[in-house]
This record gives structure tokens, C-alpha cells and sequence, in this order.
């Protein structure tokens, strides 16, 4: 088990190591830096920490990546979170005449937590998951992957595990960082399929026609779906459980049927549901049913705010000192939430001795200091557990790369033909 | 425009031109001379237009025949040209009164776009068509082989539409960003970022240009209004046209201070509306509640008179009992209590919630018990619920139709289950505000039903004519929006 217990009252003294020698800073700004298309973007973007005692700070911002590496080490975060791109720079918000100050661009982002679920997970409640509750996760990825890829044409996304329980999303192309905040809502919306509160029973109506995204969500959740709820989650494990699921609106006359068959059969689950294909007036209550259980439960608030500030990247959570990595998604279905390493994993690795190290220790010395340092943190989280998962975040930024090259040629073509008219100008002005 | 005492008369075929369709997009701001009097009349006009559109919009779902039917009932019957010249001059006068605040802008656009879209909806396919040239609004058509290709996800994805539409007629094709409302309801397919828009959905697209255009014009305008309102004429009826359409908004607290906190127990079960009801009872049931109960049950609190020190206490001597200490307490929810009473951050006195707010807006989701429950709960819970607060059976199935439809005017079904309880043929009051229910529930407790009475009274302090205007135009939306 490569968690090395993890003891809460550590992180004064293992948070200091991780800034200094694990954080990966340098690929963490040329991420917010999005290739320096926009001037300012990184000096106009809000971070907020959580520090000591619960103490909250906004309005956080920096001009270079050294300063930011500085501040974090002088302040020691116990949490990170980011927030939006300004008009201004937002530690100097309160100089700024009142009304200008605004926040302009903010990645497109989506908060999937396990406590959403909790009308039905019978393995775990509130903060706890468990491999079994988490296929819901994969389920949750899978299904908005595709969307935000196929449906709404976005390339550059970033899924992050939370660090206890749940996962985020972040969109970062060009143009889902300019939706506005209707666009924001817009796009949540059309991902939600489970509404209601505590009073709702029935969370999911389908009518006809069914909608092509919904058809693509079932086929996701129908894999999962046997394994998931009929085995894992064993809803069909008692009759309290099965009348759960049989106080969503099945039609009456079906209900001794399915009782006989759940009870006694739980293969023929499958068989069930072709079995009984009623088509009119949209009962199409199978499927309800699955996707009640299964399907993704996004919290559109989070998502709505241009200006909402969510837990970022690296950052580490207090609770359970695990990071907050990006999830290859090439590797989805092996991913464990309880083998992501915690901070005092990785600093108890850091501290193991390598014997080829010893070589490379004097040609550094003669580079400067902050060279020296940045390869010396490459070296080190190289040697610790948190290494694949910077390899994730290298090959997203590099897939990014590319396309601010594109935008980057846009603009200086643009300013030549800006310039060579203004010349022109100039010429007939002279004559 | 001009602002004399006289009235110029048009040519005949300035006329014509100016007004040859009978829908606009309010691109040209009107350029002649009008009296005072109509400037009132026009205005005072559209807003009860506006509202008309709204009240409909609420209680009918958008676009059915039944909403249609209503709105058609209401659009008085004059000459075209007059219907056009006054459309176009009082679109202007609102936009002055409703370009100050963000709320109001909100509102105004949401109107006007309701508005728009249910007069395209009336247009005749040729005169659509004619509408699109008219304006220059040229939007890209998807090839006929991509058609083809994409023809069953069309079908499956917009309303009424079949293999022979999606063959004989365009399909559009715009960025998904220009078509929020279809990608919000799902009523739209979607592939690689572009929204395909069927012909007969065509409305959205323009209904989007609507929306941006004058989003910026309504911008704009707020930067010229200091000219404007420096004339004294006008100024005090641009006040009074933007204060017209919230009717009280429980703002300012009558009572403060008159409420204790152990009376707060008793009061739920007497003059709560079911909503806060709910919230208050899940709140001591559970210790706490999540952020969207928060804001609309605190908020409620302060509109039936809490002070900020009584709520603050209300609050953490019920969260203590729960999960959270004091010190938690202190740190991550006193501050949001405090912001609600407009000691934090912007400083904004947040006013407590309407019943359209608390209907229209966040809907609750797992964990929440905020919303209406005539609107967001299960039919048979809230029977359940109903049955434990002693309501009648007969009462019950009154309060909660049988058939779950989107029509159902839920604060008029609010005020039933008031009558149903205290046992009264009828409330004198048509609801539009959780807070409002209180205090007539109040009112009706401590045995006054002076409801006529104060109505006089505030006819008596009218002093203007436009004033009673506006009291007139009030009076009779309330009239339509009774139960029928």
C-alpha cells in the first residue's frame, strides 16, 4: 500500500518540502500563461489560499513565476483553489474604480462529488467512497468526455480527482474560457439529466424522441451498469432495496413480474429490459431507472460563475493528504483514487537516496540558482510517485502547445497586415 | 426624439415605409415629435404589455396554444399603423426606464423577448422570410449531403420534425453559443460545437440577435441617461415605470425587531407558506442546510423582521447542534448570514426572494430543500406532507391536481392550501411573495381583514394621474392573474 499514513498534523512541516522541491511550478504557469496569446493572462488570474487555521485569503495574484513560486513557499497553502482571469490585477482590485473591475475569462469547469449520489450508494455515504462507488466516477467521465468533445467541439480538457471524493473537469480551450455566463449555464444544462431534491422521487423523465447525447450517455451507463448496480451495489440484494427501486414509477401491472425475476434471477436483468420495449407515451422507465442510478450529477453552480474559484491542480487536500492529479484517461478504467499518492508518500520517497544523483550534483553547481533549482525539482518529483501523473499534465499542455503556436501566427499575421496598412497610410499622407 | 407640446403629423409615405412590418428589431430609435401624454400613455402601455407577457408566460408553458390563445386576448385591437408607431415609440420610453440596474435590464429583456418571439411565431412563413431579408440576418445553411448523413440524429434531436422537413427545408448551422435556449432544453443536435437548427426553429437564432442587440443598446443607453434625466418632466416618470413591475419587494423590514426567536417554532406552522415551512422544519430536523436554503429561508427571515444579531444566533445555535462547532461556525457561515444583511463584500442588502424567484430560479437538486414544493416536489410527498400539517382530504386534492402539469399556477395553489387551512372561502390577496403570504396570514390571524381598507387608503395618496395610471393597470394584472 504506497500510502504512508498519513497524519494531518504533518502538513506544517511536509507542505514547505512539497512547495519548495515537488510542485510542479514551471509546467503549472506555462499552463495559466496559455502561451502569452493574451498579454496578462497570468498576471490578471485570481488564486486563493486556505492557510493555517481556516484562515481565507482572495485576490490573490503575481506577475512572474518566480514570484508565484515565492509567495506559495513563504505562505505554505494548506489549499489552492483559482479562480478567474480579470480585467485588472486582482491583488490590487480595491485601487481600481468600482465596476471595472471584472472578471473576463475563466476555464469552463465541472465538480462531479460523491455526496450527490448518496440517494444511491448503498456502499458509502457523505465523504467516503470506496472502489465499488467509484465506477460512478468513470461513468461521470466517460459520459461528459464525449459530450464535451463530440457534442460541443472542445479539445483540451483536464480531469483532476479531487482528492477525497469526486472529480473536476477542466475545459481550457480558447473559446469555452470566453463563455459567458449564460453559455456557462447553457452547457451544464444540457449535460443534467438527474433533477430533484430530496423530495423528488422519479430524478429522470424521458420522453420522445430521446435525444442522440442521451442515447450516447445509456450506452455508456448500460456497460456499466450490471456490474455496477446489480453486483457491486447489489440493489437487488433485498426486498427494502428492490423496493427502492420499484417506488420510481414502474406501471402496476408490470411490478409482480419483475419482483419474481429480481428476487429469484439476477442475470435476466438484461432480458428484462429488451423484453419489455413499451414504447408509448415514453415509458421508458428501464432506462430511467439506470441512468437514476448511474448517470452523472453535476452541481450547475459551480460551472455557472465566470467567476468561481475551484481547487487547482497539485493542490493537496487537507483531509485525506492526497494530490490533486490529473487522470489519464487512457488509463481510466485502472485508475485508483486510493493508490494517488499523498503528500507524505512522496516526501518520504523524496528523502530515499539515489546513487546516481551523486555525479549530476556538480555539473549543476555551476548554473545559476534558479535553473539549478527547477531541474533539481524535475529530478526529484522524477523520483517520486507523483511523476506519472506531471507526465499526464506534460502531454495535455503539449497537446495545448500546438494550438497556441496556430494563434500565436494568427496574431503576428494579423499585426503585419495592421501594419503594412498603416503604412500605406502613412505613404499617401506624405505625398 | 423631441419633447414639445405639439404634436407633428407624418406625411403619408414617410408612413408606409417606416412601419410596412409589424415586427421590428428596434434598430432605429423614432425620430418625431410627441406630446407629454402620450410619452405617459405609451409607456404605461407597454409595461402593462410586458407584464401581461409575463403573468401569461408563468402560468402557461411558452409557446403552447393555450399561451398563445391568451396572449392574442390581450393585444388590444387598433389601427395596424397606430399598433406600430406605438410599439415602436414605447419600446424607446422603456428602455429608459429600465436600463439602470442589472435586474431591471434582466427583466426588460426577458419580456421584450417573449414578446418578440410570440409575434414571429404569428408571422407567416413568407413574411418570416421577408423579416430575415428585411434586417440582413443571413445564417449558414448545412449542405444536403451532411442532411443526409445526419438525418436521424435531426429527428431524434428537434421537435416535430421528419424525414421529409429535414429533406425539403434548410437546416442552419450556428456555433452553439448562438443558440443557448435549444442547448439548455436539449431540443437541438449538437456536433462539434455547432448547433443544427432546423427552418421552423429559425426564431431562436433570431430571437439570439434580439437578445444581443439590445443587451448593448440597453448598455448604451444607461451611459446617455444623465442627459435624460436631467429633464424635469421626465424624470419622475421613468422612476415610477421601473418601480412599477416588482409591487413590494419586502425590502425594507416593517417590523423589525418584533419577532422573537421561540416564536419562530409557532409561527412556521401558522403563517409560513409551505416553502419555508419545509426549510424551517429540515433545519431543525437536520441542523443544517445547504447554501440555496440558506439564502432563501435567511432571507425570508429578515422580511418577516429578524435583525442581524437574531439571526446570527438563530443560526449557530442550530447548526451547533449539529456538525459544526461554534468556532466553524464563526468562521464559514456567519459571514454568508452577514452578507445577507448587506454587511459584506459589494454591501448589497439582498431582498428576500419572490415566488417566481424561488420558482424559476436554482432549482434544488440532491440535498436541498429550498424551491417551491407546489412546483419542485412529488405529488404524493407533498400529499404526505400536506396530511401531517392537518390539511383536509378534501382539501388535499384541491391543493394537489391529480393530473402533474406544467400549468399549475403555483402560488395560486399556495394560497388555496392558506384557505384550506384557516378555513376561509377567500384570501383577498393574489400571491406573488413568501413573505407576503405571512403577513396576510398575520393579518388575518390577529383578526383584521383590512385588506380593502389599506387599498383606499393608498388610492387617497395618489396624487398624479399617471400614478393612477398605474395603480389601474396594477390592479387589473392582479385580476388576471386569479384563478379563472
Amino acid at each position: 500500500m504506497p500510502t504512508s499514513d498519513y497524519d494531518p498534523a504533518c502538513l506544517p512541516d511536509l507542505l514547505p518540502l512539497y512547495y519548495r522541491r515537488l510542485f510542479p511550478f514551471s509546467q503549472y504557469y506555462r499552463w495559466l500563461s496559455y502561451g502569452g496569446v493574451s498579454k496578462n493572462y497570468f498576471q490578471n488570474r485570481e488564486f486563493s489560499f486556505t492557510l493555517k487555521d481556516d484562515i481565507y485569503v482572495r485576490y490573490q495574484s503575481f506577475t512572474t513565476q518566480n514570484e508565484l513560486e515565492k509567495e506559495m513557499q513563504k505562505m505554505v497553502p494548506y489549499k489552492v483553489d483559482i479562480g478567474a482571469v480579470y480585467s485588472h490585477r486582482p491583488s490590487q482590485h480595491n485601487a481600481v474604480k468600482s465596476g471595472t473591475f471584472q472578471a473576463l475569462e475563466k476555464e469552463l469547469v465541472f465538480d462531479i462529488d460523491m455526496t450527490d449520489y448518496d440517494d444511491v450508494r448503498r456502499c458509502c455515504s457523505a465523504a467516503d467512497i470506496c472502489s465499488k462507488c467509484w465506477t460512478l466516477m468513470i461513468i461521470a467521465i466517460r459520459i461528459l468526455d464525449r459530450a464535451l468533445r463530440e457534442d460541443f467541439g472542445f479539445h483540451h480538457l483536464l480531469w483532476v480527482y479531487s482528492g477525497r471524493r469526486g472529480v473536476h473537469c477542466w475545459v481550457c480551450d480558447d473559446a469555452a474560457r470566453k463563455l459567458s455566463v449564460a453559455a456557462r449555464s447553457a452547457v451544464a444544462e444540457y449535460l443534467s439529466l438527474v433533477k430533484g431534491g430530496e423530495e423528488t422521487l422519479r430524478k429522470v423523465v424521458l420522453s420522445d424522441p430521446i435525444h442522440p447525447f442521451i442515447n450516447h450517455s445509456l450506452s455508456v451507463v448500460e456497460r456499466y451498469f450490471q456490474q455496477y448496480a446489480i453486483v457491486e451495489q447489489d440493489i437487488l440484494c433485498s426486498k427494502e432495496s428492490v423496493d427502492k427501486v420499484l417506488s420510481l414509477p414502474i406501471p402496476v401491472k408490470f411490478h409482480n413480474s419483475l419482483c419474481q425475476f429480481w428476487y429469484h434471477i439476477k442475470k435476466y436483468w438484461k432480458y428484462l429490459s429488451c423484453s419489455h420495449n413499451i414504447k408509448k407515451g415514453g415509458q421508458y422507465f428501464d432506462k430511467e431507472i439506470m441512468l437514476q442510478y448511474c448517470y452523472p450529477r453535476l452541481d450547475v453552480n459551480v460551472s455557472k460563475g465566470v467567476n468561481h474559484l475551484l481547487k487547482s491542480p497539485f493542490s493537496v487536500h487537507p483531509k485525506t493528504g492526497r494530490i490533486s492529479v490529473p487522470i489519464d484517461l487512457k488509463e481510466l478504467n485502472t485508475f485508483d483514487p486510493f493508490e494517488v499518492p499523498t503528500i507524505s508518500l512522496i516526501c518520504e520517497e523524496l528523502e530515499r537516496p539515489r546513487a546516481d544523483e551523486a555525479e549530476e550534483d556538480d555539473v549543476k553547481d555551476k548554473e545559476n540558482e534558479q535553473e539549478a533549482g527547477e531541474r533539481r525539482r524535475i529530478r526529484d518529483y522524477k523520483r517520486t510517485s507523483l511523476a506519472k501523473y506531471v507526465k499526464v499534465f506534460d502531454r495535455f499542455l503539449e497537446a495545448m502547445a500546438r494550438s497556441w503556436k496556430g494563434e500565436m501566427l494568427k496574431k503576428s499575421g494579423e499585426l503585419e497586415t495592421s501594419f503594412s496598412v498603416f503604412l500605406t497610410f502613412m505613404s499617401f499622407t506624405y505625398t | 426624439m423631441q419633447f414639445s407640446g405639439r404634436r407633428k403629423k407624418l406625411i403619408g409615405n414617410f408612413q408606409n415605409d417606416l412601419y410596412d412590418q409589424c415586427l421590428q428589431f428596434y434598430g432605429q430609435p423614432p425620430l418625431e415629435n410627441i406630446s407629454l401624454t402620450e410619452f405617459e400613455t405609451f409607456a404605461v402601455e407597454r409595461l402593462k404589455l410586458l407584464k401581461t407577457v409575463e403573468n401569461v408566460g408563468v402560468s402557461c408553458v411558452k409557446n403552447s396554444e393555450q399561451y398563445t390563445k391568451k396572449l392574442d386576448a390581450e393585444i388590444s385591437r387598433i389601427s395596424e399603423y397606430e399598433k406600430r408607431r406605438k410599439d415602436h415609440i414605447s419600446h424607446f420610453i422603456l428602455r429608459l426606464a429600465y436600463c439602470q440596474t442589472e435586474d431591471l435590464r434582466r427583466w426588460f429583456i426577458q419580456q421584450e423577448m417573449d414578446l418578440f418571439r410570440y409575434r414571429f411565431n404569428c408571422l407567416h412563413s413568407k413574411h418570416k422570410t421577408d423579416f430575415l431579408h428585411k434586417n440582413n440576418l443571413k445564417y449558414e445553411t448545412v449542405s444536403a449531403e451532411e442532411k443526409k448523413n445526419l438525418k436521424d440524429k435531426l429527428i431524434a434531436s428537434s421537435y416535430g420534425l421528419s424525414g421529409t422537413k429535414v429533406e425539403e427545408h434548410d437546416v442552419y448551422k450556428v456555433p452553439f453559443q448562438d443558440a443557448l435556449d435549444l442547448v439548455r432544453t436539449r431540443k437541438v443536435y449538437l456536433l462539434a460545437g455547432n448547433a443544427y437548427i432546423p427552418h421552423h426553429e429559425i426564431v431562436t437564432i433570431v430571437l439570439n440577435d434580439f437578445r444581443t442587440r439590445l443587451s448593448k443598446a440597453l448598455a448604451m443607453t444607461a451611459r446617455s441617461l444623465p442627459a435624460v434625466q436631467s429633464d424635469e418632466r421626465l424624470q419622475p416618470l421613468l422612476s415610477h415605470l421601473s418601480h412599477a413591475y416588482v409591487g413590494q419587494d419586502y425590502s425594507i423590514q416593517k417590523n423589525i425587531g418584533k419577532i422573537s426567536l421561540e416564536q419562530i417554532d409557532a409561527l412556521s406552522g401558522k403563517s409560513f407558506p409551505l416553502c419555508m415551512r419545509h426549510l424551517h422544519k429540515a433545519l431543525r430536523e437536520n441542523h443544517h442546510l445547504r447554501h440555496g436554503g440558506r439564502m432563501q429561508y435567511g432571507l425570508f427571515l429578515k422580511g418577516i423582521g429578524l435583525t442581524l444579531e437574531q439571526a446570527l444566533q438563530f443560526w449557530r445555535s442550530e447548526f451547533v447542534k449539529g456538525k459544526v462547532d461554534a468556532d466553524k461556525f464563526d468562521k464559514a457561515y456567519a459571514y454568508s448570514v452577514r452578507h445577507m444583511f448587506g454587511k459584506e463584500g459589494k454591501r448589497t442588502d439582498y431582498t428576500p426572494y419572490s415566488c417566481m424567484k424561488v420558482i424559476l430560479s436554482n432549482p434544488p437538486s440532491q440535498g436541498d430543500y429550498h424551491g417551491c414544493p407546489f412546483r419542485h416536489s412529488d405529488p404524493e410527498l407533498l400529499k404526505q406532507k400536506l396530511q401531517n400539517y392537518k390539511v383536509s382530504p378534501s382539501g388535499i386534492n384541491q391543493v394537489c391536481p391529480t393530473t402533474s402539469t406544467h400549468l399549475t399556477r403555483f402560488s395560486t395553489v399556495c394560497v388555496k392550501g392558506f384557505l384550506k387551512l384557516n378555513l376561509v372561502e377567500d384570501a383577498g390577496f393574489s400571491l406573488n411573495h413568501p413573505n407576503q403570504y405571512f403577513t396576510e396570514s398575520q393579518k388575518f390571524l390577529s383578526g383584521g381583514r383590512d385588506i380593502k381598507k389599506e387599498v383606499d387608503m393608498s388610492q387617497r395618496n395618489l396624487r398624479s394621474s399617471l400614478e393612477h395610471k398605474l395603480q389601474y393597470f396594477l390592479d387589473e394584472i392582479q385580476e388576471l392573474s386569479d384563478p379563472a
